[in-house]
């Protein structure tokens, strides 16, 4: 099939200067210079700190962060005080497990996950069921790797305390449906985090059409710096106690007590990272230029381009179904993933291999590892087809 | 990484002792079981030891991994069957290197050293433990 071309960017992008055919954007994006010069002028000219200092270059630093918030929030169809800038995807989760995990869930309580959860969106709820004597259950997937409905619809009528899912498989590339599955849950009047790492990057999202209580993303799978969001509903980020606590997070402090900040402030302890939130409007905006529709067409169009070339391979496994949105995962006959990636480095293709940070789905697949290729808006057409001259090289090392 | 170096890693015998692992498998009443994983990328092996005065009686190994993991754990247990627990004890990263005699990318080099690690783990806990009783006594 044709690969229509949308998207021609790289030119923005230095490190492509280097040659190198990354495939690997689902771990990590690649940065705009627009977004490292921003981060660069921050340093040269308005560092200050920020809600501290009350001399201009101080109040200065102050305005942008709170626009780089209120862009955030504009991105993602929320209002600026539901946003809490932490550190990353996995921060924010441990920070809802932490603080509002902590204060609904008892003893013998369930929290419900899937079974195709990033360790981060299964470790933290690990941790709170063991603090609290709760347990764990996982919406099963199917062999194809999707979620159905139905068996979203019976974890839920479990009752559990907190649903948190993914938006889309950081191994499979799986959409989820994640609109059906929150209202299925809201009926049972189960509250939901999605976990956006994958989504927000590569599609459109809208908290107010999706109304998930909570979302969190990180903002380097995001063209921008190591930063990280939590979306809450701002009734819930109310009601919830600090996760982290000095600085910043207080209104007054006495000897023995202290009384918190308002949201979203209440949850930023600490020194700001200002460089970073500007950073990641900066990279917002460069995204908003290029549309998150064109975004998603892009990665998806070269994700399948990349699935109908594996496919062809009699040798290939490949994970997953048409349902995905911007990554591949296969694996080659009898080689492991680590082989497979260090032979195609060679050729300076760089692909993910191993279990991808998620252990309970490579159990439920039968495997220890796999190979994965993931895009950016910056990928082409001419990668997937370097990565493909590679492979039939590495395949023949093993006389594959 | 060169082209050369890669397919040096990926040499014939490097490949049969991952398509055909030298003892492979479980004991039926080992006096060792050591087991770790490489937590970066999840290799995995298992390694089992008969004793037999002090030496290494029998031996196997099991696991799942890449073919530098799986073949230098393979290599590793046919060099130390017969020979005493403080012999394997001492054998070290660059003896490992020695043994499977291929150039590894320091990517790598955990996956080749992977089973060595196992091996004297479980080698050490025993001397360990055996040392402890006799205290005891
Ligand atoms: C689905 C998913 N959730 C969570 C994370 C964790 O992101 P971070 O490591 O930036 O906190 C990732 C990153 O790989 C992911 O893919």
């Amino acid at each position: 099939m044709a690969v229509i071309s949308l998207l021609d960017v790289r030119k923005d992008f230095p490190f492509f200067s280097q040659g190198l055919v990354y495939l690997d954007s689902a771990a990590t994006s690649q940065k705009p210079k627009v977004v490292l010069d921003v981060m660069r002028e921050f340093y040269e000219k308005n560092n200050a700190n920020v809600h501290r200092g009350v001399y201009r270059l101080a109040d200065m630093a102050t305005q942008m962060y709170e626009a780089a918030r209120k862009t955030v929030a504009e991105f993602i169809g929320a209002h600026p005080r539901e946003i809490v800038f932490v550190r990353n995807a996995t921060e924010a989760i441990n920070l809802v497990a932490h603080s509002f995990g902590g204060s609904v869930v008892s003893k013998d309580d369930s929290i419900l996950l899937t079974e195709m959860e990033h360790h981060s969106n299964i470790v933290p709820w690990q941790m709170l069921a063991k603090t609290k004597d709760a347990k764990l259950s996982f919406v099963p997937i199917t062999e194809s790797g999707q979620i159905e409905l139905s068996a979203v619809r019976h974890g839920v009528s479990q009752k559990p305390k907190i649903f948190a899912f993914t938006h889309v498989s950081n191994v499979l590339g799986t959409i989820n449906p994640a609109k059906e599955f929150i209202a299925e849950a809201h009926k049972c009047g189960v509250p939901v985090l999605l976990d956006a790492s994958q989504s927000v990057p590569s599609m459109p999202v809208s908290v107010k059409d999706l109304d998930c209580d909570f979302l969190v993303f990180s903002g380097h799978k995001l063209l921008g710096p190591h930063i990280g969001v939590l979306y809450g509903k701002r009734e819930l980020l109310e009601r919830m106690e600090p996760f982290l606590c000095g600085g910043g997070m207080i209104k007054e402090v006495d000897f023995q007590s202290s009384t918190w900040n308002d949201v979203p402030w209440k949850f930023e302890a600490g020194t700001f990272d200002v460089p970073s939130a500007v950073g990641l409007a900066s990279a917002i905006e460069y995204l908003n230029k290029v549309g998150m529709k064109n975004v998603m067409e892009h990665e998806q169009a070269l994700a399948r381009y990349a699935y109908d070339l594996l496919g062809k391979d009699p040798v290939v496994t490949l994970y997953g179904s048409d349902n995905r949105l911007n990554l591949v995962s296969f694996n080659v006959g009898d080689m492991h993933g680590h082989d497979v990636s260090t032979l195609l480095d060679q050729h300076g293709v760089c692909v993910r291999a191993g279990h991808h940070c998620a252990h309970p789905l490579m159990k439920r697949l039968g495997i220890p590892a796999c190979v994965r290729v993931s895009f950016g808006v910056y990928s082409t057409k001419a990668d997937v087809d370097k990565f493909m001259v590679a492979l039939q090289k590495a395949k023949k090392v093993f006389g594959l | 990484m060169t082209d050369d170096l890669a397919s040096e890693m990926y040499k014939e015998i490097i490949l049969d002792y991952y398509r055909h692992p030298r003892n492979y498998g479980v004991l039926p009443h080992p006096d060792i079981v050591s087991h770790d994983v490489n937590t970066s990328c999840g290799d995995e092996i298992t390694m089992q030891v008969l004793v037999k005065d002090g030496r290494i009686g029998n031996i196997r190994f099991s696991g799942r991994g890449c073919a530098i993991s799986q073949a230098s754990a393979s290599m590793l247990t046919e060099f130390a069957l017969g020979k005493s627990l403080e012999e394997v004890a001492k054998f070290n990263k660059e003896s490992m290197l020695g043994l499977i005699n291929i150039p590894i990318s320091c990517m790598r080099l955990k996956c080749a050293l992977l089973g060595l690690k196992v091996l004297k783990l479980g080698i050490l806990q025993f001397i360990g433990e055996k040392v402890e009783v006799e205290d005891e006594g």
